[in-house]
């Protein structure tokens, strides 16, 4: 063991016998042993100096032992990838070779040039932001704002993808305990006693909270290490309880859902990569127990941010469990009974203690004598008025209240604590109000909407003997002596930092804010508390004002002569403490962070070379380019194939809906704008859907298989929202009717045959109907058999020439496919993509929901009048149609556009106007929705929505672009075969 | 005519990890039913559950009841048309679904922890007993569950989601027992 390189370390804690390790610091090397933190091995190395503050740079020490840290943040690195910033270094479990580096300080820790900030400290005084950097106002991009940007934020993040897995469980138990302290540890047991299942979690590695530090207390004659070790073992041996250890519960949702951050490997010096770094783990308790403990509060007073200033409860830590003096000649700065305790251990393990100063008039009796028996000096009524020393305290001037003379001592750490504030954060965040406890001056759980208990320090508990009591319902009282209560204490500033004085006395350590922050606050006019906390910034760092919101809170209110609870208390917010991004993302990476879905034919369009584009969560073919092809030359070929020859395309995508029962001509009727009771069976219809409003919903080709069973096929992307619509008319508006609705997308795979070849290729393998042009029109379907498996056949055309849709069975679909491809490629078809649909449905007018409308656009705007039936006495929308400013005149029509120069083709969203040579801002008169290049016509065809289009054929238009001003020809939108003769081929 | 070949979405989909295990269901028909069902009994030869989140059956056949009027009946013995109504039953629709669904065994001691990866149910036996089913969600997808023994589940989703499922699976598999 590298004791000689750990001068601090002294024979006492737990990990007395445990492995040596190495780890670095900013570059040196040092030795700690398994099971420290950070923060303990560093202070066993002597080293307190550990980080720069956020906004004047001071140097700052390590002041806790656990994760209300605000000083001692510090990155962690395992390579680029897997550098961590702001880690707290006193929850940070040292392992072997860790790689520890200051945040904050250029060029070192002890030499840092932004330390120039705190003598500016005038400048960034409360509200700075608001005040300094209002004028002039150009200074605000080049100066101010690059300014704030370069300072915001402690710490670099990490520039490579973060290689490690993360994974989530849901859980669900009768009881959840936050906390492994005394409380939680009793409070698991007795519900573990009743049968309950139970899950326990603790941030910290082993579980026992407080016990593990306390070296006084003796529960039926053991000391809190060994009566923790029994009762975690006990709950270790039963089937009905789960101990989660390095689990933080940070947040408390509805009904009793909580929220648990897990870490993994962050203490493993080679963790397998397999293993998740972290488990997000979400917690459905029938009940919850908060035993979240307490946070000891530091005290304010001047260079009370020093390194080697410290909680004494932190101290305590150091020396009993990690086995670590913070220092040789320790000043002690107390306003409550605990921090005499700490005092006395650190004596006893043989340190000197300069002084006990007590910022109370009066010490209880039993701690002056002991302290007279060890020779320790009290000095009450006394507040610490300096701290000396610049990298390290070196000394304190402390002086007595309403004197003048101060006294001198050298010390070489400074331990305080200003009593302790219960954790009421998971209770606020389960939306309980916190109450008042006037006496203690603290708040404490008032009554939680939710099953929640607290228990513990948290709700108010000051002694063990109270604690176990409230945590097992007064079913456990063991014999407790020489317990310490964690009663008394105080809130706000110290007489040495009142309202006069000139040092700074820190408030928020983490976000550097002090006493005179606050006060000045409140002198400038902020009288709530939420007013304070965002212009001073108290509270609002990553440590949320663990340690800061009580004092700040009080000096507020002394300000303002009014009672705290008038001056408000913010609310805690999740997470407790900070969680990564990584805890969040869970397994939604990669692969799993979205489903692609794939169609049956997908892996036959992969084989053969196709571009792929994402459709809604679909992967669709795109284009198939062949060699040399570019995928405008790939369309221009497929567009011109499918023309003259035939192509076959995977449509399997398109949403399908299963409308059947007695009355589903009649649901039919109601949710299209045209007619279907009087549509024969075999019989297809292209229907619009509308909103309530008179808006294009969706659109598709409906087929009637019988009386009783419509095939309604939707926009690939609209699918799950259209069947949503149908549902929800169904069971609110027209529940009378007699009608199923299944989604059957999935169902079928769809491939389209379009083209003058079609027939040809897919004749032979079509049984059981005939399928020529007399007996099988356009706008057919039947229920056949295709290459002997059932399927259904509709005739039906998106591209204007003669086509028909094979409907089979999905698991079959690859095959049929195929067995069609090899037909038609004899033949000299080609397979197609979505790009080559768009553009020949393009050609032919044929609109696209959701690119040619866009939620204002009636069938009357899109030239589809023809669709809605006028003699119909209701469907979904028709009401809305009749509103005056959807018949109005000049609406916006969806016309075709042609440019002057043909082989122009206008950007798909460019603008329209009709007078290109008015001033900016111009009048826009609409925009372009589809936009193409045709090599069919040979030239560029577009779609917009342009006012009054209908009346404005032939007028010549304007779309001014960036660098140029299109002209361009209103036109119809059917650009090729206006005649329709190529479909009933 | 060549026989044409089916191609399931889930094949090759098998994994296994300490305590889990899980295998691709064989193709079986599926039929979607709605409506006043009392009468598929003769079809299905048992009688069809009465709650939400029952099943009846036997090995190879199972009714779930997914909803309050609706239920999915998955048959690995017999064809579509056996399952498929006749044209003048008005009580109750029918829909075949066969191919819209593809599903996994998951198994073993830990199958219960691997499905909680994804799966906010309370899938404890004492909530989730033997025979109960639901439709829920797994991760991003929908699925539908079946527990057909202590430490069986049969998992469901359509066919298009099954790469996302069948992944998911996997890491809930490897997870569980860490």
């Amino acid at each position: 063991m590298k004791t000689e390189t750990q001068p601090h370390r002294v024979q006492r804690g737990s990990l007395s016998r445990a492995r040596a390790v190495e780890f670095t610091f900013d570059g040196k090397a040092y030795g700690g042993i398994e099971g420290d933190t950070l923060a303990s091995a560093l202070l066993a190395n002597g080293v307190h100096l550990v980080g720069r503050s956020f906004k004047y740079h001071r140097p700052r020490g390590v002041l806790s032992a656990g994760v209300e840290e605000p000083n001692a943040l510090v990155g962690i690195s395992r390579g680029n990838a897997r550098h961590t910033p702001n880690v707290r270094a006193t929850v940070q479990e040292l392992y072997d070779g860790l790689t520890a580096k200051s945040q904050n300080a250029f060029p070192t820790l002890a030499m840092d040039i932004g330390a120039v900030n705190d003598l500016m400290s005038p400048v960034f005084s409360a509200g700075f932001y608001y005040k300094t950097f209002k004028w002039p106002p150009k200074a605000w991009d080049k100066v101010y704002e690059p300014f704030i940007r370069r300072a915001a934020g402690l710490g670099e993040a990490p520039t490579e993808a973060d290689p490690d897995r993360y994974t989530n469980r849901f859980a669900h138990c009768d009881v959840l305990v936050i906390g492994g302290g005394a409380a939680g540890l009793v409070a698991a047991r007795k519900a573990a006693d009743e049968g309950k299942s139970v899950i326990v979690a603790d941030e910290n590695p082993t579980f026992g909270g407080w016990m593990l530090c306390d070296s006084d207390a003796r529960i039926d004659g053991k000391d809190g290490p060994a009566w923790a070790a029994q009762i975690i073992a006990d709950l270790k041996g039963r089937d009905n309880v789960t101990l989660l250890p390095r689990t933080t519960g940070f947040g408390y949702f509805q009904q009793n859902m909580v929220a648990l951050a897990e870490r993994i490997t962050e203490h493993m010096p080679n963790p397998d990569p397999d293993l998740p770094r972290e488990r997000m783990w979400q917690v459905r308790a029938r009940e919850v127990i908060s035993a979240q403990g307490g946070i000891e509060r530091p005290l304010v007073f001047p260079g009370n941010d020093k390194p080697g200033v410290m909680l004494a409860g932190a101290a305590q830590t150091y020396l009993n469990k990690y086995g670590v003096a913070v220092g040789q000649t320790i000043g002690v700065f107390a306003a409550c009974n605990t921090a005499y305790a700490a005092a006395f251990d650190l004596y006893e393990a043989g340190c000197e203690i300069a002084a006990i100063i007590d910022h109370r008039d009066s010490v209880e009796q039993h701690l002056l004598d002991q302290a007279k028996e060890l020779g320790i000096r009290i000095i009450a009524g006394a507040s610490v008025a300096k701290v000396e020393g610049r990298l390290r305290v070196c000394a304190m001037q402390v002086k007595r209240h309403r004197q003048e003379k101060q006294e001198h001592f050298e010390i070489d750490a400074l331990i305080m604590s200003g009593g302790w504030t219960p954790s009421l954060h998971l209770f606020s965040q389960s939306r309980g109000k916190p109450r008042w406890d006037a006496d203690a001056k603290r708040f404490l759980p008032g009554i939680s909407p939710q099953n929640l208990t607290c228990v513990g320090l948290c709700n108010g508990a000051d002694t063990l003997a109270e604690v176990f009591e409230e945590a097992s319902g007064g079913t456990y009282s063991p014999k407790i002596e020489d317990d310490v209560s964690t009663e008394g204490g105080m809130v706000g500033a110290c007489a040495t930092a009142g309202p006069d004085a000139k040092s700074k006395a820190f408030v928020d350590f983490q976000n550097d804010v002090t006493s005179k922050d606050i006060r000045q606050a409140v002198r400038e006019g902020m009288h709530s508390i939420e007013h304070v906390k965002r212009y001073t910034t108290n509270g609002m760092a990553t440590d949320q004002g663990k340690l800061s919101n009580m004092h700040g809170l009080a000096i507020a209110a002394d300000m303002l002569d009014a009672p705290i609870p008038q001056v408000g208390l913010t609310t805690f917010r999740a997470p407790y403490t900070p969680t990564t991004f990584g805890a969040f993302v869970g397994n939604a990476k990669g692969a799993l962070f979205d489903p692609e879905r794939r169609t049956p034919i997908d892996a036959w369009a992969a084989e053969n070379g196709a571009e792929f584009e994402p459709v809604s969560h679909w992967r669709r073919a795109w284009y198939f380019p062949r060699a040399g092809e570019d995928m405008h030359e790939a369309v221009d070929r497929e567009c011109q194939t499918v023309r003259k020859v035939a192509g076959v395309f995977d449509a399997s995508t398109l949403g399908k809906i299963e409308v059947c029962g007695p009355d589903a001509a009649a649901f039919m009727d109601k949710l299209y704008t045209n007619g279907w009771s009087k549509l024969k069976p075999g019989r297809a219809k292209y229907g619009i859907m509308l909103r309530e409003d008179g808006f294009i919903y969706d659109d598709g080709v409906v087929g009637k298989l019988s009386d009783t069973r419509f095939h309604v096929t939707t926009t690939t992307g609209g699918a799950p929202r259209v069947l949503v619509h149908m549902e929800d008319y169904l069971q609110t508006e027209f529940p009378d009717l007699d009608v199923s609705l299944t989604s059957t997308t999935e169902q079928w795979a769809t491939i389209a045959v379009q083209g003058p070849k079609a027939r040809d290729i897919i004749a032979p393998l079509v049984s059981g109907v005939d399928i020529s042009a007399k007996n099988f029109s356009h706008m057919s379907v039947v229920e056949c058999e295709v290459c002997g498996v059932p399927a259904r056949l509709f005739r039906i055309s998106f591209t204007g020439e003669l086509g028909f849709e094979i409907n089979v069975p999905a698991d079959f679909g690859l095959d049929i496919w195929k067995q069609v491809w090899a037909r038609a490629e004899p033949l000299g078809a080609c397979a197609y993509g979505t790009e080559t649909m768009h553009v020949l449905r393009a050609e032919k007018g044929y609109i696209i929901v959701g690119q040619d409308t866009d939620g204002t656009v009636t069938p009357h705007d899109a030239g589809l009048s023809w669709a809605v039936a006028k003699s119909k006495p209701d469907f979904v929308g028709k009401r809305g149609l009749m509103r005056e400013d959807l018949t109005a005149e000049g609406r916006r029509h969806l016309v075709g556009l042609e440019t002057v120069d043909p082989k122009t083709i206008l950007p798909e969203g460019a603008q329209i106007v009709a007078d290109p040579n008015q001033p900016i801002p111009m009048k826009m008169i609409g925009f372009v929705t589809s936009s193409y290049w045709s090599g069919t016509l040979g030239k560029s065809i577009a779609m917009a929505l342009v006012e009054d289009g209908f009346n404005r054929v032939g007028e010549t238009l304007h779309v001014p672009l960036e660098d140029e001003i299109v002209e361009v020809k209103v036109t119809g939108t059917v650009f090729y075969d206006p005649k329709g003769e190529k479909i009933d081929g | 005519m060549a026989k044409t070949a089916r191609a399931l979405p889930n094949e090759g989909q098998d994994f296994a990890a300490t305590g889990v295990t899980i295998t691709p269901c064989q193709p079986a028909t599926r039929v979607s039913l709605r409506g006043k069902v009392a009468n598929y009994a003769r079809i299905a030869g048992f009688k069809l559950p009465g709650e939400i989140n029952e099943t009846t059956g036997d090995k190879g056949c199972h009714a779930l009841m997914l909803g309050p009027d609706e239920w999915l009946v998955i048959n690995t013995k017999k064809t579509d048309a056996d399952l498929m109504p006749g044209p003048n039953v008005k009580a109750y629709t029918a829909t075949d679904i066969s191919h819209r669904n593809t599903g996994w065994t998951v198994s073993g001691p830990l199958a219960e922890t691997a499905l909680a990866v994804g799966c906010p149910r309370d899938l404890r036996l004492e909530a989730f007993p033997v025979g109960a089913c639901a439709r829920t969600i797994f991760g991003k997808a929908e699925v539908v569950l079946l527990r057909t023994s202590k430490t069986s589940f049969r998992v469901e989703c359509w066919r298009s989601f099954a790469p996302y499922t069948f992944g998911l699976l996997k890491e809930g598999a490897r997870d569980a027992a860490l």
